[in-house]
């Protein structure tokens, strides 16, 4: 395993309303079978050690399931491998001596709380919006009950693979949220459980989404491209379908 | 002095005459009364939206930036359920009795049972919330086997059950958000109980974007935080998993059960090296078609292509010809350790075996094997870079779940009133050794179906109390111990990062209360704690303030909880000498090295009482009666 000698260029930021900016550093000595983040580890603990502090981004699970982790990296969400979240990123997709840029999300509505931190809670208020089906603990049918045809069941799951990381808004230049968004609405609407709140979900949500300030859909795909889980912007399509839908129906 | 509260009766009629004798709470009253909810992972969301739907008033805390990031969400393989869809003979009995037998009979029958009859409940309300589960082209649900049962009795959504079941509850409960029953705070995190009269009535809690500390009433406190195997640095656990709020219970009076009893899960990607953060589980699925193999001689350094078939050594298929590779988790990990204890390790380290599919891809066809395990191999070469199409898979065990936890009765109460514990972070259903599959069941059957009821049991005697000002001086006193602690450690003049001593701890935990463990290493190990212990506080250094967000900081707390936790585990696993699932004595094995239980002296669940800094906690015990299983040496030969 070869060893690995990088230049870091890291945004740094105290807080919300706190000027930011890059800084520079060298980290040298790494391996390449390291994953990013645990790169990001061997800086921060020299940081600690010489009385600095580290530079914060969240991150949890590091199996490429929880969402949380996020930054751009040389530009991209998640950085140059495709389907690929940061914690499941290695070193051996980079060079030794490269300079690597890593930056925080960047939109509005995910306003930046420390270095690469931001705050992703309108992804959660688009969920409470309507992102659900009403169905009290206790009031369930038997599951065999409902069956549902292997194809529609599997083009539900697709869309209900989305680890609402924020990736897609992250990469879109008009920080829409459409992705996220139409990845729970087609799920439900997909299924038949979703059917009864169907226009209501779709209407309350894209409200939601249009109040947290997110942009238009740009129909680039730059979010199909920049998705860890590799969702289909034809979802997007089939959100502004159900959204018609939902208005003639009135 | 424990009591267990278990009901009277035979043990299928227990839950049934328990809800139907459960005092219930008036609606009025429901209204008036606050639950606060820790965590938000399958049993801390389901939970939180079940009461709130009864009417409750909930509070809950996540230290996650959104409920829907716990670590629930990384749960691979399935969730089971006695529903017999499959028409194989699987019953709630079945159930129940793979569960008491599968956990080395360490559980409470009228726990197991209830689980095993909530079961198939669980299955109809996920799939009513549209939780997408795998499906038969007819449209039916489909199932797998799972952990060398003889039923199909596990529901699956993909590689990603954990994920879609947490999803499902995390869409409940913002349900309940949107409506106002539950106020949710993300970034929080719990430092403190607060007992007022020897009754749980809050907690102290600490915004993690400001720093600021926060007080929070409520009539019962309920913790959901998951497992604590980050004691051991490396596990498959996410970073920010930890023991924190479980340990302040066990501060403040609740025991602890059984806490050495780990799970270390049999196939994992191994270690590559001092920097690694985490271990990432392969599913268990994987040993349903693959084959586990070390080169039958010392030191064979040759590529595992290069060493022909007579030159392997299939040991699990050579010790258990009856269950082969498909050996409970304890019993394939332990093997696998002998292995690579003994010189036959591959790989850099030596601390790893081979998993081949190569026999599977020849019988079944690449596209078979692709449509099985597909993202898992995809998973595989992400982190290590080798195709296990064309190159046997590395694995070696990791530390992947803990049975132990906080002790609870059958209301899953702890010894604390009115503080309830749910999920992984209670000691509840799984004894000595969990089963596949069983803890997605387990966090999401207290959840939905358990707690909502029996947590009735207590409020319906709390409806006269009043909300209790937090300014009352036992709030003051708890925050006031969580703001100093928080100073201490901010300005410790030490050198040494958390990091560094986290892994001191891991080193520690690993090699004395790992997969073996006796009695020389476990004496040893409560002295190295101790003395890592005192480096932590003279030493550890902790930058940046703690009126802003410092992950820095959070992450000190709770390292220096683990330390404290890792020595009450080495005192729990010193005091039982015998072998019972994942915790191997090595003084009690047989003649073959298979471990040895002992049911005469040792069938009973300990009980951790904490006695103060300065002394040594105290061991309770809960016997443990069998009234429907016969305890026999389980045998996989």
């Amino acid at each position: 395993m070869a060893e690995m000698n990088l230049t870091l260029k890291i945004w740094r930021q105290d807080g919300p309303n706190d000027p930011g900016g890059f800084k520079s550093y060298t980290v040298n000595g790494l391996n390449t079978h390291m994953s990013f983040l645990e790169m990001l580890d061997v800086l921060n603990e020299k940081l600690v050690n010489t009385g600095d502090e580290p530079v914060a981004f969240d991150h949890d699970c590091r199996e490429g399931i929880c969402g949380m982790c996020s930054m751009v990296i040389n530009g991209r969400p998640h950085g140059p491998l495709e389907g690929t979240t940061t914690c499941q990123l290695h070193m051996r997709h980079f060079n030794d001596g490269d300079t690597v840029t890593i930056e925080p999300w960047r939109a509005k509505p995910f306003p930046i709380l420390k270095d690469l931190i931001v705050d992703r809670t309108p992804f959660d208020r688009i969920i409470q919006a309507g992102g659900f089906v009403s169905v009290n603990t206790g009031s369930a049918p038997d599951g065999n009950a409902i069956p549902i045809g292997k194809e529609i069941s599997d083009e539900a799951f697709d869309a209900a693979a989305c680890i609402g990381c924020g990736a897609c808004v992250a990469a879109c230049k008009n920080a829409s949220a459409s992705l996220f968004v139409a990845a729970k609405i087609s799920q439900l609407a997909l299924l038949p459980q979703g059917q009864p709140e169907r226009e209501e979900r779709v209407v309350g949500m894209v409200k939601q989404m249009d109040d947290e300030g997110f942009g238009h859909c740009t129909n680039t795909g730059a979010c199909e491209a920049e998705c860890p889980k590799e969702i289909s912007v034809d979802y997007i399509r089939k959100m502004n379908w159900e959204f018609h839908r939902a208005n003639v129906k009135g | 002095m424990l009591n267990s509260r278990i009901p009277d009766g035979p043990l299928a009629e227990k839950w049934t005459k328990y809800k139907s004798k459960v005092p219930l709470v008036s609606p009025a009253n429901k209204r008036r009364l606050d639950v606060i909810v820790i965590g938000t992972g399958l049993a801390g969301a389901s939970a939180a939206s079940s009461m709130a739907e009864m009417g409750y008033n909930v509070k809950t805390f996540c230290f996650q930036d959104s409920p829907r990031r716990a670590h629930s969400i990384a749960a691979q393989g399935g969730i089971n359920a006695a529903k017999n869809y499959q028409n194989d003979g699987d019953s709630v009995y079945r159930l129940f009795y793979d569960t008491i037998k599968g956990g080395d009979y360490r559980s409470r029958e009228a726990n197991v049972h209830r689980l095993a009859e909530v079961s198939s409940n669980i299955i109809d309300q996920c799939v009513a919330q549209g939780v997408p589960f795998a499906r038969e082209y007819g449209g039916t649900l489909d199932n797998r086997s799972f952990g060398g049962v003889q039923v199909s009795r596990t529901f699956y959504a993909r590689g990603q059950t954990g994920q879609q079941l947490l999803l499902g509850a995390y869409s409940a409960l913002s349900r309940q958000i949107a409506k106002g029953n539950v106020t949710m705070y993300n970034r929080h995190e719990m430092l403190d109980i607060v007992v007022i009269d020897g009754k749980a009535r809050g907690v102290i809690v600490r915004n993690l974007i400001t720093g600021e500390y926060e007080r929070h009433f409520g009539h019962a406190v309920v913790l959901a935080t998951g497992g604590y195997g980050n004691v051991f640095y490396l596990s498959t656990n996410a970073m920010g998993s930890n023991v924190t709020a479980a340990w302040k219970a066990y501060k403040k009076g609740a025991m602890f059960g059984n806490p050495c009893f780990t799970q270390i899960h049999p196939t994992c990607i191994p270690v590559s090296g001092e920097y690694q953060s985490k271990l990432t589980l392969m599913s268990e699925s994987l040993r349903n078609d693959g084959r586990i193999w070390v080169p039958n001689k010392k030191g064979d350094d040759r590529r595992p292509l290069d060493i022909p078939e007579d030159e392997r050594d299939y040991y699990l298929e050579r010790r258990y010809p009856a269950f082969g590779n498909l050996v409970p988790r304890d019993v394939a990990s332990r093997a696998a350790k002998e292995r690579c204890d003994t010189g036959f390790g591959v790989g850099p380290t030596k601390l790893a075996v081979y998993l081949d599919f190569k026999d599977a891809i020849k019988r079944l066809g690449q596209d078979v094997v692709s449509a099985r395990y597909g993202n898992l191999f995809e998973m595989y070469e992400k982190i290590t870079g080798d195709d296990p199409y064309t190159t046997p898979m590395r694995i070696y065990p990791a530390v992947h779940y803990t049975m132990g936890g906080l002790w609870v009765d059958y209301n899953l109460m702890t010894t604390v009133p009115g503080l309830f514990a749910i999920g992984e972070c209670n000691f509840s259903d799984h004894g000595a050794n969990r089963l596949g599959a069983s803890a997605l069941m387990q966090g999401l059957a207290d959840g939905y179906f358990v707690l909502p009821y029996t947590i009735g049991e207590y409020l319906s005697n709390d409806i006269r109390t009043p909300t209790i000002p937090t300014d009352h001086e036992e709030f003051d006193k708890a925050e006031k111990d969580a703001r100093d602690r928080n100073d201490r450690l901010l300005n410790n003049d030490g050198s040494r990062s958390v990091e560094s001593l986290h892994r001191d701890l891991g080193h520690i935990m690993w090699e004395n209360c790992g997969m073996a463990r006796n009695e020389i290493n476990l004496t040893s190990a409560i002295s190295e704690i101790q003395s890592l212990k005192r480096d932590f506080w003279d030493k550890v250094s902790v930058p940046g303030r703690d009126d802003v967000l410092n992950p820095e900081l959070e992450k000190a707390g709770r390292v220096a909880d683990f330390i404290e936790l890792g020595e009450l585990m080495v005192r729990d696993a010193l005091d039982r000498r015998e072998s019972c699932g994942g915790h191997f004595r090595e003084e009690s094995q047989t003649e073959e090295g298979e471990a040895k239980r002992d049911d005469e002296n040792f069938t009973f669940s300990s009980a951790w009482e904490y006695t103060g800094e300065e002394t040594e906690p105290t061991r309770n015990k809960e016997e443990l009666t069998f009234d429907t299983v016969q305890l026999t040496q389980r045998s996989y030969k």
